[in-house]
């Protein structure tokens, strides 16, 4: 198997989820036709390139008893978006911060952030902290999910 | 919710990042755990068979590999369902979450890239016929780093 098509084999394997067996990689390699190394080898550069973020289980946070999951979305002027996503993003209780464009006039956020807990209130009183301790005095809204309709993995390639 | 012990908890905590890349990385865990290589195991596909464990894999830098986007559908109440319905039946669609919002169901979908993912979404404009937001990352700050229980 030449690289290229084993880093994609390797990639594909991990975005739907390898078996949780006494030896993942083995079981990984043999579907691929490579060896046990290849595929820890192979895993360690796409770590190594920085295009795994993280390697390891991913849990549903629902079934964690985190089940109000709500979706922060800001709208902070362009010049200090930068600033204040990295500053959501150093908050322990939030799991993810992205700029995204705005299409106005329907929508003029452009940073969303993910706030989990085991309750509304939970959420609500951490989003209330978060805002007066770091003086984010932007418009925000805050929309809960209310149903889940499907979460799994990524799958591109 | 699933009742966690304390010691599900230090296993949960231990798999979630910086899983080990040897021969036996169960084996690696258990040592960290002081358990048997066999009861890391048994426990883990147990929480698997349970839904707690969504899959043992890798979360990629966002646009490194394919296209993804946020998008969200301004959807009646009413036919709420039918549309969440139609959106997961595409392919790519991995999240997908009603919110309290009049855009109200959000959902996150991939394609091996961009003119693809334009594709999926020009169909499911077309299937649903409701206003659709494509809110595709233009900027990470912060990433899932896994779940502290």
């Amino acid at each position: 198997m030449t690289d290229p098509l084993l880093l994609l084999g390797v990639q594909r394997a991990l975005q739907e989820g390898l078996p949780i067996v006494q030896r993942p990689y083995l079981a990984l390699a043999d579907q691929l036709g490579a060896s046990e190394q290849q595929v820890i080898d192979a895993i360690a550069r796409l770590q190594d390139s920085g295009n795994i973020k993280r390697f390891g289980m991913v849990l549903k946070h629902r079934e964690l008893g985190y089940r109000a999951n709500a979706m922060v979305v800001w709208d902070v002027p362009n010049d200090r978006v930068d600033r204040v996503g990295n500053e959501l993003g150093e908050e322990p209780c939030v799991t993810l911060s992205y700029r995204r464009p705005r299409r106005p006039p329907y929508w003029n956020y452009n940073l969303f952030c993910m706030i989990h807990g085991t309750s509304r209130e939970e959420v609500t009183a951490q989003l209330e902290d978060i805002v007066s301790r770091r003086g984010l005095d932007y418009p925000h809204q805050v929309l809960f999910s209310s149903k889940c309709f499907k979460q799994r993995g990524a799958v591109y390639v | 919710m699933k009742a966690l012990s304390p010691l599900d908890c230090a296993l949960l905590n231990q798999v979630q990042k910086g899983f080990p890349l040897e021969e036996r990385p169960f084996a690696v865990i258990a040592q960290h755990l002081g358990m048997s290589e066999n009861a890391v195991l048994e426990r883990l596909q147990q929480l698997d068979a349970e839904g707690v464990i969504s899959r043992f894999g890798a979360v990629f830098e966002p646009n490194t590999v394919g296209a993804s986007t946020l998008a969200a559908l301004a959807v009646p109440p009413e036919h709420i369902r039918e549309t969440a319905e139609l959106v997961n039946a595409v392919p790519g669609v991995n999240h997908n979450y009603l919110r309290e919002h009049e855009f109200n169901l959000w959902f996150v979908i991939t394609g091996r890239n961009r003119e693809e993912l334009t594709g999926s979404l020009a169909d499911i404009e077309r299937k649903t016929g409701y206003p659709m937001l494509d809110l595709p990352m233009e900027q990470a700050y912060h990433i899932d780093l896994g779940f502290p229980l």
